[in-house]
């Protein structure tokens, strides 16, 4: 056995340290130094690779901080902190774009993602979201693989007052598509909102499906589709690079949902998104609640990074 | 799987392979990358700090600087501690005592619970389990409708109560069902919920103590960051897991966070999940995971052959004389008589990293005989040949083919990729060779 009670004891304690949360650490690192050293440097580096920011972005961002340190003086280490914002802001600021929506006509969304990201509830809560604003809705339930999903997306539908088409499960997607695309125009629809099934971004062969189905789409729709969401859980770590980059080659992505923010995750994932891909970031869901989704506030998640 | 921490973490170390002697540089700067390759695969950065610090330990200590081979031997320590990391050996379920075994399932949404469960009861079944599965989600739409058509297409009956009814009661009313039809194992679906939220943490408490799982497994995905050892201790505290279950281990997440939670919770991963398919779970071992990182096909009993099969003063000896170019003949001879040592060929190839991805052990014919002609060859050259090879005209080789049974082109081909090695050696031991993929065995078969 190669680890005594010892190195786990250690372990735990310096697990509770981060439990405390980015903010507190951050403050902690700061206002334990008046001065600025390698110290408060290393602190901010690995509060920001906790909040899965990823390396390479926190890196680059670190590389900025120290330069704007150098020319701009900070008086002390709050002042640092307030650079470190603003860097952050700098690389999130760009991203940050509301959903397109249509003033006339038909607002046609894609909804993609991993397994158990949250794409059903998403499409359930734009759904609600728009009803809510008096619109007619139709909602695609083109995720015909996973078992009672379809049933999912129609008690969604129930609950809000959307039109849900919808085949048998194992149908196949693009069709399921194309019909709620055909039903939307011939409804004269202002939202349509298609659900798809999660699948692996390494899964060859369902993102050749994806693309059908995009295609399939788009045709039908005569090139106007709006959206192309990808919908990325806040928990996600490193991999959420490879899933903005993989779903983007196989359908045009427009933006990101960024999902279970009311966790402790911080989602800074998408910093790392943001930094590497310029993705833009459009809606986070903060809870479980119908109206739980909100556009994407650059100053309020740094705010919530640092609180 | 793993595939991108594998590579980076086989780049970082692969530079030690070769070399003869590390100084303390050579580790800190192996590690430096070990570190980076760690921390991108979400490896928890507490982890990941303590990790480095226990190999750091070993590697510079003794246990590196007087062994044969010390780029191997830091390899060596760092499977060794990713294998800890993640738990010894396979744990499997604690199916012990009077049945009907209650397992639960718990997690945050979208973890794969439901999945998860389906595929732990067609595991069971298998194995010849009467398993009942308890559909307990009463919050996400449709969650109950999704484990009975799981359970319909497996032929594993689903309990439930409906939406309407108290989780716990659904649970209870569930375990006297099995108790009366017979089942002997009862897999428990619940809710996903947050970690922080309090009252659905209480919920599943209260589950616990009615019906007293004998496994508590928290499924976990393998994409999650940083945040899948908050969400394992807070899930910890609240219900003393047994173990996890990581979910899409089929993609291309690096995985990091199943080296975390054992090391952080103290509590093994029991399963993996590794598709879509309802068969699609697999018993996780450790240390077969490291090595998989490691990309490696079992370099530690490789290490252990070749530390039986030579002899060490030898080792030092040979080692010196690659650096310093004086390779002969007789020490390749030498050499090709210790590898045979350590058993046939083909096995010793397969354990050695970097040989045991199946494409490049494909099409390797080792041929034993070959190796005998090699033997034959050298055998055949007087020792003054052996250790100056540039003397060897065309009588000489003449003489050795027809003395060794072989054809000149024979000992040309031997000759030259002799001269290949050494070179390459030298290159190596001058520090600046050509990044050194293919090791002398695989230049001798003509790889």
């Amino acid at each position: 056995m190669a680890f005594g009670g010892g190195f786990l004891q250690r372990l735990r304690e310096g697990l509770a340290r981060t439990r405390a949360g980015f903010a507190e650490r951050v403050d902690a690192i700061l206002g334990g130094h008046g001065r600025i050293d390698e110290e408060v440097y290393e602190g901010l580096e690995e509060a920001l690779i906790q909040a899965d920011t990823g390396v390479a972005t926190t890196m680059r961002i670190m590389d900025a901080l120290r330069e704007r340190v150098r020319t701009e003086h900070p008086r002390d280490a709050a002042g640092v902190k307030a650079l470190l914002q603003q860097e952050i802001l700098s690389v999130l600021k760009p991203v940050a774009k509301p959903l397109a929506v249509k003033p006339a006509g038909l607002t046609a969304m894609l909804i993609v993602g991993v397994n158990g990201a949250g794409k059903t509830t998403t499409v359930g809560k734009l759904a609600y979201r728009f009803r809510q604003a008096g619109k007619r809705v139709v909602v695609g339930a083109a995720d015909t693989f996973r078992a009672a999903a379809i049933e999912q997306l129609q008690a969604w539908g129930e609950r809000s007052g959307a039109t849900v088409i919808a085949h048998q499960a194992g149908a196949d997607p693009a069709a399921v598509a194309f019909d709620a695309a055909q039903a939307a125009i011939a409804r004269d629809a202002d939202v349509l909102l298609v659900d798809t099934a999660g699948r692996l971004q390494t899964r060859t062969n369902l993102m050749e499906e994806l693309k059908k189905v995009h295609r399939v789409l788009k045709e039908r729709l005569e090139g106007d589709l709006s959206e192309g969401l990808l919908v990325l859980d806040a928990t996600t770590g490193q991999n959420g690079i490879s899933q903005a980059r993989l779903f983007g080659q196989a359908v045009p992505l427009t933006g990101i949902v960024l999902t279970k923010l009311d966790g402790t995750a911080k989602g800074g994932i998408v910093i790392a998104i943001a930094g590497e891909l310029g993705l833009p970031v459009k809606l986070v869901g903060v809870g479980e609640g119908v109206d739980d989704l909100q556009d994407f506030d650059p100053d309020a998640f740094v705010r919530a990074l640092f609180s | 799987m793993f595939s991108n921490l594998a590579e980076k973490l086989q780049s970082a170390l692969g530079k030690l392979k070769g070399r003869g002697k590390l100084s303390e540089k050579d580790v800190e700067q192996a590690l430096r990358e070990v570190r980076l390759a760690l921390l991108e695969a979400d490896v928890n950065f507490r982890v990941v700090k303590d990790f480095l610090a226990r190999v750091r330990e070993r590697a510079v200590g003794q246990e590196v600087m007087q062994s044969l081979t010390p780029g191997q031997q830091v390899i060596k320590i760092v499977h060794e501690e990713l294998t800890g990391l993640m738990g010894g050996s396979h744990a499997r379920l604690g199916l012990t005592g009077r049945p009907p075994h209650v397992l639960m399932l718990v997690g945050l949404q979208g973890a794969g619970k439901t999945t998860s469960a389906a595929k732990l009861a067609n595991a069971l079944k298998r194995q010849g389990h009467r398993p009942l599965l308890v559909a307990a989600d009463v919050y996400r739409p449709a969650a109950i409708r999704q484990l009975q058509v799981l359970g319909e297409q497996l032929g594993i009956p689903v309990f439930t109560l409906g939406e309407r009814h108290d989780p716990v009661d659904i649970a209870q009313a569930g375990l006297s069902h099995a108790k009366t039809h017979g089942n002997d194992v009862v897999i428990i679906d619940t809710a996903g919920r947050l970690h922080i939220d309090d009252e659905l943490m209480q919920e599943v408490e209260r589950i616990a103590a009615a019906v007293e799982p004998k496994e508590t497994l928290l499924v976990l995905d393998a994409m999650t960051g940083q945040e899948a050892v908050n969400v394992a201790e807070r899930f910890n505290q609240q219900l003393e897991l047994t173990g996890f279950i990581l979910t899409k281990l089929d993609g291309d997440a690096r995985g990091g966070a199943a080296l975390s939670v054992r090391a952080v919770v103290g509590k093994p991963i029991k399963y993996v999940g590794m598709g879509e398919k309802v068969d699609a779970l697999e018993p996780f071992h450790p240390e077969r995971m490291a090595s998989r990182i490691l990309g490696m096909g079992d370099v530690l009993t490789l290490i252990e052959k070749a530390q039986a099969a030579m002899d060490a003063e030898a080792a030092e000896k040979l080692a010196a004389k690659l650096r310093s170019a004086e390779f002969t003949l007789e020490d390749f001879l030498e050499q090709l008589r210790q590898v045979r040592n350590m058993g046939p060929l083909d096995q010793v190839l397969g354990m050695i990293p970097g040989f045991s991805g199946a494409k490049q052990l494909q099409g390797l014919q080792v041929d034993e005989k070959q190796l005998k002609r090699i033997e034959a060859i050298i055998q055949s050259m007087t020792p003054e040949e052996r250790s100056q090879p540039a003397i060897i005209n065309g009588s000489r080789r003449r003489r050795i083919a027809r003395g060794s049974g072989t054809s000149v082109q024979d000992v040309n081909r031997l000759l030259k990729q002799f001269e290949q090695t050494r070179v390459l050696f030298k290159q190596l031991g001058g520090g600046k060779g050509p990044r050194r993929r293919k090791g002398m065995l695989a230049r001798l078969f003509g790889h």
